[in-house]
């Protein structure tokens, strides 16, 4: 106990020091948010044994570390985006330079949503914020390429805390494909605390994509929230594989009628790492859509921690939500906390969840076996394709086919032929 | 080819093979009929290699060798095949690449150069006009939304790519139309051959009425208690199996 609140003294300490820096990116009424959220934070603290929303994630291998914002001169290092040509009207750029240049766009929104009130690594994450990828779509515009979103730490890393922050704007009736993309150098003790606001515009779509490959020492806690407007379209697909302390946080609130969000996510992890899934979608409106799949691989003594809250407001009726998690336990000592969480208010509605842990299916094995598949082939292609089952649903060929390639050489299988695909 | 001698198994504590004789030779298909509970589908599953059995009497000997020291795979590779009565859905994986990986593993088993694209792809070819399989099965994961009558099919599909000695098809007409099952049988006749033997598990005679049986076993609680000609398998059509109980009432001990 007493170490977690050294630990936020660290935190409150950089802050101070590194106040005028901050300062200097954005406006004064940026700063005074900073600034707001800075002392939240010294009010909130990090999250008590007691909290529910981390009964099963210890803080404890966090907050052992002293983690140092990187200076204030390489902030810009670790993030980049690329995207082959930006449409007329398009604004894809660093979050600092938003700051100055689209001050009028961005404040409005930045710090809107992510609920830096009541989290208290949104609170860091908002006091500290000034570097990240802003991107407008404005109405009717559409982002043919996918947009790619990079954030990687460094070798010099170590012992070192990123905040990084994006904002993402979608105008009416636009569309855009968003990957982001988290890594970094293994044997290296950094702490990746990214927040990503998306704010979908009625009746735009958004693809998004989330590759988290942080080094096997990373500390990565991400927070996204989405507000999805009146028919608008939001799909997550979220890889977790790197890191040895993983929190992804996604909330979706539909803000009106209509909406259709598809949250589905896949994690692997082995050794002694911990991740944890945390999502919530809010149907604070009648007639949307919600469906979720998060599938989960748990090998030697990692730990899964899966909570899926789903929220059906009093007004929400006609609400189809689905949400399904399937963890696969490959070890003794392996373990999954999983929590299926419905709140529903509304009476004329459509809600299922379901949990499965479990092992390879008998049965499959013996069918793959019967066919002359030995019993570590076999093993190895029910763990593909129980991963590939989210894999699939990728529809950016170049990211899916990657993530395709690396698992069946992660477990020995031959490479996929043309003419195989469409799976 | 398959020779199967005072074959006894249990699940758990109960026995449901008690004594099963059975020789089949190549080039021979074999129908075994019984009702639900006879002891059909163990047999399939002893002799496929599932773990759920337990051989506590007897042997099986397949082309000379002892079948039930073998694994699945080891049976499969030997060239032992079964047509599921419940196919697996495996999503994740598609038809081809799962077959892919089964042909090459028992291709490496006989010594065999491991199929590239281009030569797996023209079997497949070759394997789908003989069975009209459609090719969007084979593009499609495992199984997986297929309807019971594709699922058969592509059974018997996987058989034909695979080549068996020994083919065991478990009960391969049940929940099939009409269509669907003489699409299955037309399959099934398309792959005999002189080096072949067939085993057709089935409740119903309906099924060999495409796939003519050469011999006719009746299993009734873990024993063949009457084989025959294709003509058995009518005589039970009209009879129903009731008039063979007396054959295989144990003598009541005193």
């Amino acid at each position: 106990m007493a170490e977690v609140l050294e630990r936020q003294n660290t935190y409150l300490a950089a802050f101070e020091r590194l106040e005028r820096e901050l300062a200097a990116a954005g406006t004064p009424a940026l700063h005074r948010l900073r600034k707001a959220a800075a002392a939240r934070f010294a009010e909130l603290g990090f999250p008590g044994p007691r909290d529910e929303e981390w009964r099963f994630t210890p803080l404890a291998p966090l907050a052992r570390i002293p983690f140092e914002p990187a200076p204030h001169d390489r902030v810009g290092d670790s993030c980049s985006f690329r995207i082959p040509s930006v449409p007329k009207g398009v604004i894809v750029c660093r979050l600092s330079e938003a700051m100055h240049k689209h001050a009028a766009l961005i404040e409005p929104h930045l710090a809107r949503y992510a609920d830096w009130k009541k989290h208290p690594f949104v609170a860091l994450n908002t006091a500290f914020m000034c570097e990240g990828v802003f991107v407008y779509v404005p109405r009717g515009t559409v982002l043919e390429a996918p947009l790619f979103l990079d954030f990687h730490a460094g070798r010099d890393d170590d012992g070192r805390v990123w905040y990084h922050r994006s904002l993402v704007l979608l105008g009416e009736n636009s569309q855009v494909t968003l990957v982001e993309n988290y890594s970094g150098p293994m044997a290296c003790t950094y702490f990746s605390n990214a927040v990503t606001e998306i704010v979908v515009g009625p009746g735009a779509m958004v693809d998004h994509y989330k590759l988290q490959r942080e080094g096997d020492r990373a500390f990565h806690l991400a927070v996204m929230q989405v507000q999805i407007g009146r028919a608008a379209n939001f799909s997550s697909h979220a890889v977790t594989q790197g890191g040895q302390w993983v929190r992804n946080e996604i909330n979706a609130v539909f803000e009106d009628e209509g909406g259709e969000c598809i949250l589905n996510g896949l994690y692997q992890a082995s050794g002694e790492q911990l991740v944890d899934n945390h999502t919530l979608i809010d149907h604070a409106h009648p007639h949307c859509a919600s469906h979720e799949l998060y599938k989960g691989i748990l090998d030697g003594k990692a730990h899964g921690v899966f909570n899926g809250k789903i929220y059906v407001r009093q007004d929400a009726q006609k609400t189809d939500a689905k949400q399904t998690n399937q963890t696969l336990l490959l070890s003794d000592d392996a373990t999954i906390n999983t929590k299926p969480q419905l709140e529903i208010y509304a009476d004329d509605v459509k809600c299922t969840h379901g949990a499965t842990v479990g092992q390879l299916d008998a049965e499959a094995m013996f069918y793959l076996r019967s066919r002359g598949v030995g019993l570590a082939e076999a093993r190895n292609l029910l763990i593909y394709a129980f991963a590939n089952d989210i894999l699939r649903r990728i529809q950016v060929a170049s990211v899916r086919e990657e993530l395709e390639r690396s698992l069946l050489q992660a477990h020995h299988l031959p490479a996929i032929d043309a003419g195989e695909e469409d799976v | 080819m398959l020779e199967i001698n005072n074959l006894h198994a249990r699940v758990e504590d109960k026995e449901i093979l008690r004594g099963i004789n059975l020789t089949v030779k190549a080039g021979e298909v074999h129908a075994i009929m019984g009702e639900n509970g006879s002891g059909k589908s163990t047999l399939a599953g002893v002799l496929a290699g599932r773990d759920a059995y337990e051989v506590t009497e007897g042997e099986v000997r397949f082309d000379g060798k002892n079948l039930l020291e073998l694994d699945p795979e080891e049976r499969a590779r030997e060239g032992i095949f079964l047509a599921f009565q419940y196919p697996v859905e495996i999503p994740g994986v598609s038809n081809t690449y799962f077959l892919k990986a089964a042909v090459n593993a028992i291709r490496k088993h006989r010594g065999l150069p491991e199929y590239d694209a281009r030569e797996f792809l023209k079997l497949v070819k070759e394997k789908m006009k003989l069975i009209h399989m459609n090719e969007d099965l084979l593009k499609r994961p495992v199984n997986e939304g297929f309807s019971g009558g594709e699922k058969k099919r592509n059974e018997i599909f996987q058989m034909a790519v695979l080549d068996p000695r020994l083919a065991i098809l478990d009960e391969t007409d049940s929940g099939l139309d009409i269509d669907a099952l003489k699409a299955v049988a037309d399959g099934v006749n398309a792959l005999r051959s002189p080096d072949r033997a067939i085993i057709v598990i089935t409740h119903y005679q309906r099924l060999l009425n495409y796939i003519v049986p050469d011999r006719v076993h009746v299993l009734m609680r873990g024993r063949i208690v009457k084989s025959g000609g294709k003509e058995l398998a009518l005589e039970l059509e009209e009879r129903g199996y009731k008039w063979l109980e007396d054959s295989v009432r144990e003598p009541q001990s005193v």
